[in-house]
Formats: structure tokens, C-alpha cells, sequence
């Protein structure tokens, strides 16, 4: 029973959000595009002119941008692969009864709280140091060469790290939509003899689907933009060997002060994030309606 | 027979479930240890675990080196902060949406949220450049605005999954009663709406708390939140195991404990409403 009066007032409350919205996303995002179009470092300034699409002709077939790509590309399906592995099975570990349910679901949720640099740092220096770290103090009690991780194998190492701090987040989503599973139908599935394994893939596995995807696309958006682990672990090297899209743009614009360089990049990587983005708005939306 | 194999059961999954729990949290509690050894203790080989000289000195040396507490305050002010105009904001959007909805509400909820996938790097140059402008570059007021900002979809989006459960004849029943639109809000619905509210505001304090990508890229030394401040233990000379602990555990374990209260809201909340 809206009335003219109440649509009026809806209106007027909803509006600064909105204008605060559009104002942010209007106004840089303008600001990134025509920067991108302009020959504009901070070192030299005054030199800005119109460049049209040098920068990015520049970004796009710079090597370097290739290999970002590639990174991302790895780093995103590296963590992904992890976490919806991983995040299944614990969570079907978890759904079954236990002792002390409510401490483990707590142990494994932690990590998700711990802010990026301190993950980072604690996981760079206690456990993956070739000297002083954990890993390391094992090998060597095993008789074997300490591993330098982030000189050999970079971006697997921060694919490791990410997919720590991500592993809760999937589990606890896999496990909320596991327990929303009609139990008498596993138990009827039971009774007609089916085993755990069909059990799983053909009544546990479907219901899962939807969170599956949920988390798939969530990671996504986020794992795209993965910096603070990058910065404080390898600074993206060595050479690019662990350098992703956000961290490339990041080094271009405040590192080499290459504004323009560094704004085609990012309209480049918003161009990325949005075919992500529509697929998970497909999503959200649909169940908005249901 | 079956009980006893249900118990049997019952026990290895007991077994392995606090395994696996135990090598998930391992890092962190690794940490909290480390933060009580000195710093010879820190890197002995083989490690020691709990047996070695406990002590305090780590956390007053961490404090009295970098001035710990101003940057634990940074984070207190930007996360709080940043929460609470969120709030102030998203609050009668919500109502208004979850109460009045119009035509248009499905494609504004929609259009607030796909902000959100807006990459950070890509509008990076620009804000940079403003902020250093308008002096807004390493200032508290300007990391609270971002995060504003950034987060406003999300408390919009948790607010109205919660507005929208709140029964609309309840509303009616109110109006019939002659109730006015202000007593209707101040009477009925923010009894029934103080949950919701309560979980969104926990939730994104923990994620202001740990955002660290505009943190990380607008702060120097003055502004710098607890994200900022523990990337320069990054650099050699910072390389103090049990410094490093000490000043991590104090940074993490907050939010680690207000993360356990709100598990829950947090699938509803990063799921923007699609698990449950």
C-alpha cells in the first residue's frame, strides 16, 4: 500500500546513496579513461598531450603484460582449484557429527579474518624462509635442501598463501549450503543401496552446485585483485615471474609515475573483471527474483 | 552393532576433523607463540615450542620502536568510522527499498552491487592523483571516505536481505493503528531491525579492518592502519620473527574474535544474499 507520499519519501532516502555511488564510479572511472588516451607521467610534468591509443598499444604488447595476464590467469585458477577442492571435503568432513564441532568450525574459520599482510609476512618468514623457516627447519631434519620458495617457485608459494586465507570462506559456504540437504533423501538413497560415492555425485554434489558457482564467481572478483600478498612477499618478481594484473598497473603508475601507461591498464583490467562481473550479477539476480 | 559403529565412526571423524583443524589454524597460532619468545628462541633450530623463557618484551618493544598504538588507533578509526557514515547512509536506502519497493528497486540493487566489481587498480590513478590534490593522501578522513565508498554496497545489500524478512503486515497493523511513519520506524521497525543492523556493522568492520589494497596505497606513515604498518616489517631490516608476532597478534586477534561472533552473517553477507 505505497502511497505518493510514501514513494516520495523512499525516493529522498535513497538518493544519497545512490548519487554517492554514481559519484564514485562516475568520476574516476572518467578520469582513468581519459588519463588512458594521454601522454602524462608525474616525473615530467606539463609534457601531458593526447596520445590516442599509444598507451595502450604500449600496455598490451609490453611483454611484461602478457605474463600478468598469465599469472592472474594461473593465480585465480590455482586458488580456485584449492579452495573448491579442499572446501568440499572439509566441509563434508565437517557436516558429520563429532566432538567438539563447535571449536573446529571455529579453528578452520580463522584464517579468513587475518588481514593479507599479515598472512603474508608470517607465512614468508615462519614457514617458507630457506633459513630460519619451519619448512625448512624440517627439511633439514629430514636430511634434505631447504626450498627458497619465493626464488624458485614464486607464484605457486602465493598461490599457497591465498588459498589459506580463501579455504574458510569456500568451506563455510559449502558447508551452510551441505546442511540445507534434505537428509531424508540421502536416506532413502541409502536404503535403494546406494553407495557414499554415488551418493555423492548424484544427490550431494548437485545440491552443491549453486554454492559451487557462488563461490567460484565471489573468489573471482576478488582473487582478480590480489595485491597486498604480491607487495609484501616477492614485489612481483623475480623479473615478472610473480606479477599480476593489479600489481603490473600498480608498479606502472606509482612506481614509474606512468599515469597514462598505468590508466590503460586499468581500463583494461576493468574490462576483465566485467566479464567476470556479469555472469555473477546473472546469478545474484535470478535468485533476487526467487 | 550399528551404535557401536556409529560411535567408532563418530571417533575418526572426531580424529580427523581436529587434525585438520589444527593444521588450518597452525599459522596463526604458531604466531601468537612466537610473539612470547625472544628472538633467538624465534628462529632456534630444531624449533621450541612451548618450552622457552615466555616473555612480554616484544609487544612493549613494538610499542615503544614504532609507536604501535597510533596505528592500532588508525585502524580502530578508519574501520569504525568508515562503518558507521556507511550505516548513516545505507540505512533508509534499505528501509526505503525493502518497504517501498518500486519498479526500478531490482535494477538499483543490481547497478550498487556491480560498483562493487569495479577493480580497485582501475581507478587507482585517478583517486591517487585527487587525494594528493586535495590533501586528503595518507589522512585518516581520506581512507574513511574510501572505504565508505567501497563498502556501501555491501551494507546496503546485507540490510535489505534482513529488511526484507521483516513482516510487511506488521507494518499494516501499525498503520491501521494510526501510527505515524516516525513512530512506525522509531517503534516498530528498529526493534525488529537492530539484528540485522548489528550483523552488518560487525561484518564490515572486519572487512575495513583488513582491506588492505587502498590502505596500502594512500597511507604513509601517519595514517597508516595496522594493513600498512605490518607491510613494512616486508623490508630486511624489519626482519624480527618474534617483533613481527607480536605486533601480527595484536593486529589479528580483534577481528578474529568478532569474526567467530558473526560466522554466520558471513556467508549471507559476501554472498549478497544468494546462500543462506
Amino acid at each position: 500500500m505505497a502511497t505518493k507520499h510514501s514513494r516520495a519519501a523512499a525516493r529522498l532516502m535513497i538518493s544519497p546513496a545512490v548519487l554517492l555511488l554514481l559519484g564514485w564510479m562516475i568520476v574516476p572511472l572518467a578520469m582513468t579513461l581519459y588519463f588512458s588516451f594521454q601522454r602524462y607521467n608525474l616525473l615530467m610534468p606539463g609534457m601531458e598531450e593526447w596520445t590516442g591509443l599509444a598507451n595502450y598499444q604500449y600496455f598490451l604488447t609490453d611483454p611484461a603484460f602478457f605474463d600478468a595476464l598469465t599469472n592472474t590467469l594461473l593465480l585465480v585458477g590455482g586458488v580456485l582449484l584449492v579452495t573448491i577442492i579442499g572446501g568440499v571435503m572439509l566441509a563434508l568432513l565437517l557436516d558429520q557429527p563429532f566432538f567438539g564441532q563447535g571449536v573446529v568450525r571455529i579453528l578452520v574459520i580463522a584464517p579468513f579474518f587475518v588481514m593479507p599482510t599479515v598472512s603474508a609476512l608470517v607465512w614468508k618468514n615462519m614457514f617458507l624462509n630457506p633459513v630460519n623457516g619451519l619448512f625448512a627447519h624440517a627439511a633439514k631434519a629430514l636430511g634434505l635442501q631447504p626450498y627458497d620458495f619465493f626464488a624458485q617457485a614464486p607464484l605457486a608459494s602465493i598461490i599457497g598463501i591465498v588459498s589459506w586465507q580463501w579455504l574458510p570462506f569456500a568451506t563455510l559456504i559449502l558447508l551452510t549450503a551441505l546442511q540445507s540437504l534434505d537428509q531424508e533423501q540421502l536416506e532413502a538413497a541409502e536404503m535403494d543401496g546406494a553407495g557414499p560415492l554415488s551418493r555423492f555425485f548424484h544427490i550431494m554434489l548437485p545440491h552443491l552446485a549453486r554454492a559451487i558457482t557462488v563461490v567460484i564467481l565471489i573468489q573471482t572478483i576478488f582473487l582478480l585483485s590480489v595485491f597486498a600478498e604480491i607487495l609484501v612477499t616477492t614485489n612481483g618478481g623475480p623479473g615478472t615471474a610473480s606479477t599480476n594484473l593489479t600489481y603490473l598497473i600498480y608498479a606502472q603508475s606509482l612506481l614509474q609515475f606512468d599515469v597514462g601507461g598505468g590508466s590503460a591498464g586499468g581500463v583494461v583490467a576493468i574490462v576483465l573483471a566485467n566479464i567476470v562481473a556479469i555472469f555473477l550479477m546473472r546469478m545474484i539476480g535470478k535468485n533476487l527474483e526467487a | 552393532m550399528a551404535r557401536q559403529v556409529k560411535t567408532r565412526n563418530k571417533v575418526i571423524v572426531t580424529i580427523a576433523a581436529w587434525a585438520v583443524g589444527i593444521a588450518i589454524f597452525f599459522p596463526i597460532l604458531w604466531t601468537v607463540i612466537t610473539s612470547f619468545k625472544s628472538e633467538a628462541d624465534a628462529i632456534a633450530d630444531p624449533p621450541v615450542f612451548l618450552f622457552f623463557n615466555w616473555t612480554l618484551e616484544n609487544y612493549v618493544t613494538v610499542q615503544e620502536r614504532s609507536d604501535y598504538f597510533n596505528h592500532f588507533m588508525n585502524s580502530v578509526v578508519i574501520s569504525v568510522g568508515s562503518t558507521l557514515i556507511g550505516l548513516l547512509i545505507a540505512v533508509p536506502a534499505a528501509w526505503a527499498m525493502a518497504f517501498v519497493p518500486g519498479k526500478r528497486t531490482k535494477d538499483l540493487l543490481m547497478w550498487m552491487l556491480s560498483t562493487k566489481m569495479l577493480p580497485p587498480v582501475g581507478v587507482l590513478v585517478p583517486l591517487y592523483l585527487i587525494f594528493r590534490d586535495i590533501g586528503l593522501l595518507d589522512t585518516r578522513i581520506g581512507l574513511v571516505i574510501v572505504l565508505t565508498l567501497i563498502n556501501l554496497p555491501i551494507i546496503i545489500w546485507m540490510l535489505y536481505t534482513y529488511f526484507r524478512e521483516i513482516p510487511g503486515e506488521i507494518l499494516e497493523a501499525a498503520r491501521m493503528d494510526g501510527a505515524t511513519l516516525k513512530a512506525e520506524i522509531l517503534y516498530v521497525l528498529t526493534p525488529m531491525a537492530v539484528p540485522g543492523i548489528a550483523s552488518t556493522l560487525l561484518l564490515n568492520i572486519i572487512l575495513a579492518w583488513n582491506e588492505a589494497f587502498w590502505t596500502l596505497n594512500l597511507t604513509a606513515a601517519n595514517a597508516a592502519p595496522l594493513t600498512a604498518f605490518i607491510a613494512s616489517y616486508s623490508s630486511p631490516e624489519g626482519l624480527f620473527y618474534a617483533k613481527l608476532s607480536a605486533a601480527s597478534t595484536m593486529a589479528i586477534a580483534p577481528i578474529l574474535i568478532m569474526g567467530w561472533f558473526s560466522q554466520k552473517q558471513l556467508v549471507r553477507g559476501l554472498t549478497f544474499g544468494a546462500v543462506k
